[in-house]
């Protein structure tokens, strides 16, 4: 057995998996199958202030080796997530990161001060949701936007503050730097690309939202590179995420720089993913004798 | 448990029409809690998403399940190469399904298309207090009629074209047995429209109407709020989850 803990902003993980946030809800449905405290993680279902209901079906589609969606956000607001969710999740035994978006700067801040108060682990700042026409995205695509929505967030909260940043942007590492500049312990990436899919009889799109996140294996490549030239570029730890579907996904994704991984698209295809791929990071590392997954964080040795 | 994922072993296929398959599925654990309007959430190997395929047909004592799904697309077509004494990957059995009351003396199961299916469980058990109208595109199309009749159900047949049974929608026929009176059930599956236009009528008769709808879904159990759905409730506009809070609504409850 090998040491599969590691140790992000102070936070103990007793392994570096995560189901990513969107997927995963918050968590009740998956505990049907497998008890959470398996997880090393959660990141829980993007919370703004109030509630949100969300885009207009269809929200899914299907792409070579992934798939689009635009849910926009719905969710029940930070209150019910607060009295009804959080409680629950905070007697199963995983770090808690609740992710939390907004559609200005204050609302995000507003809503990372009540989680202030409670005692989840860490917030996972959404600047990066490519669904809702206001905040969103549109915060995570500019640096001086970026920087701004973490010094307000930073400024209502102690708590370990991870931003998760959009690859829809010409430089990555310029957002990852500014956030952390800004106060950020830590940073998530990537969130979904931007993508479209078209019924061709029709001449719709299939999404009713035009356009949506793309996620899946097919971003894979986009996210090992991404982690790498991020963690190449900033002091914090780098959490990384995007198309990760086996212990190997996650290994490579760590050998890029990446001190957890947060998986999405493939529980869709195979909801024990995430203990399966904490499995076969154990057994990879045992293979190899490798006594700790610590060990191969940033290990890359680029040509 | 509510629901379980595993690989199960597919005890017979047949190809019951042009695209259109039938398949067996062995499976005890999820057979002996699987209710009529509850489907499963299929693999398809290559591919992202699982595909939803509502059950046709649940065999207690054989532990078995039926599945009767049309290739729509690359998935399906994935799903039809598999054959008998393959392993079938299923998320199952999910959702919410029909609300069956044995003390109904009338009821009337409306399927058009693939639709059809679903409506197979509740046939079982109505038996001959059921009246299964089902709509095809063309006599060539038309799926389960045998299976109908065996399980007692009178079996009213239209097609588009008018190449078998009544020429025409199956809206038609309903609308005449809905005007007879004393029905206590409707529960119908099929394109929107159809439903749409079924559900207008039990409103105006005054018939409770449930109706099984379908929407592009990704985890299939109620997590990641893919498959929204346009209802009701309590006088308030909410995004209901086809998965989880369906796919059998109220026919009241939803915003067309």
């Amino acid at each position: 057995m090998a040491d599969l803990s590691v140790n992000i902003c102070g936070v103990d993980f007793k392994n570096p998996v995560i189901p990513a946030s969107g997927v995963f809800g918050y968590g009740r449905e998956y505990e049907e199958l497998f008890p959470l405290s398996k997880l090393g993680g959660i990141a829980t279902k993007g919370t703004t202030l109030h509630l949100r209901t969300g885009n207009l079906a269809p929200r899914i589609a299907e792409t070579p080796a992934g798939m689009l969606n635009s849910v926009g956000l719905q969710n029940p607001g930070i209150d019910h997530f607060i009295e009804s969710e959080l409680p629950n999740l905070l007697t199963k035994d995983l770090v808690v990161l609740a992710n939390i978006a907004g559609a200005t700067p204050e609302e995000c801040a507003e809503v990372a001060a009540k989680l202030d108060e409670t005692d989840v682990h860490m917030i996972e700042l959404n600047i990066s949701c490519p669904n809702v026409k206001q905040g969103g995205a549109a915060f995570g695509t500019r640096c001086d936007m970026a920087e701004e929505v973490t010094k307000k967030v930073r400024a209502a909260t102690k708590k370990p503050l991870v931003v998760k940043l959009s690859p829809n942007v010409t430089s990555i590492t310029e957002i990852a730097k500014a956030v952390e500049a800004a106060g950020a312990d830590a940073v998530s990436l990537i969130n979904t690309l931007l993508g479209m899919r078209i019924d061709i009889n029709t001449g719709r799109p299939i999404l009713r939202n035009n356009v949506g996140g793309m996620s899946g294996p097919a971003v894979f490549p986009i996210a090992v590179r991404m982690v790498w030239q991020v963690a190449n570029a900033v002091g914090i730890p780098v959490i990384g995420m995007g198309g990760v579907s086996s212990g190997r996904d996650a290994i490579e994704l760590m050998m890029a720089g990446a001190s957890a991984v947060q998986v999405g698209a493939a529980i869709f295809t195979d909801p024990y993913a995430p203990v399966k791929i904490i499995d076969e990071m154990n057994d990879w590392l045992d293979s190899k004798g490798i006594a700790s997954v610590k060990d191969i964080i940033g290990t890359v040795k680029p040509w | 448990m509510k629901y379980t994922q595993g690989n199960y072993i597919i005890s017979s296929k047949q190809a019951i029409a042009r695209q259109i398959y039938s398949f067996e599925i062995s499976c005890p654990e999820v057979a002996s809690i699987a209710q009529p309007g509850q489907f499963v959430h299929i693999r398809a190997n290559g591919f992202t998403l699982r595909r939803p395929i509502s059950i046709g047909g649940i065999d207690k004592e054989k532990g078995t399940l039926r599945i009767i799904f049309e290739i729509r697309g690359e998935g399906t077509e994935q799903i039809a190469r598999l054959n008998q004494g393959d392993l079938i990957d299923m998320l199952a059995p999910l959702g919410h399904g029909f609300t069956v009351d044995t003390n109904y003396k009338k009821v009337v199961l409306i399927g058009g298309g693939i639709g059809t299916p679903p409506m197979l469980p509740l046939a079982k058990i109505y038996g001959s207090t059921a009246t299964m109208i089902s709509g095809f595109r063309n006599a060539a199309a038309t799926i389960l009629q045998d299976d109908f009749a065996a399980a007692g159900a009178k079996t009213i047949l239209c097609t588009d074209d008018g190449s078998a049974g009544i020429h025409g929608f199956v809206t038609e026929p309903f609308k005449e047995l809905a005007e007879q009176g004393g029905i206590d059930a409707v529960y119908a599956c099929g394109p929107m429209p159809m439903l749409k236009n079924i559900a207008a009528i039990c409103k105006e008769k005054g018939i409770f109407c449930q109706i099984s709808l379908e929407e592009r879904m990704a985890c299939g159990i109620g997590a990641c709020l893919g498959c929204a759905c346009r209802t009701k409730r309590n006088d308030e506009e909410y995004f209901a989850h086809v998965c989880k809070d369906g796919p059998v609504f109220n026919a009241e409850e939803v915003l067309w």
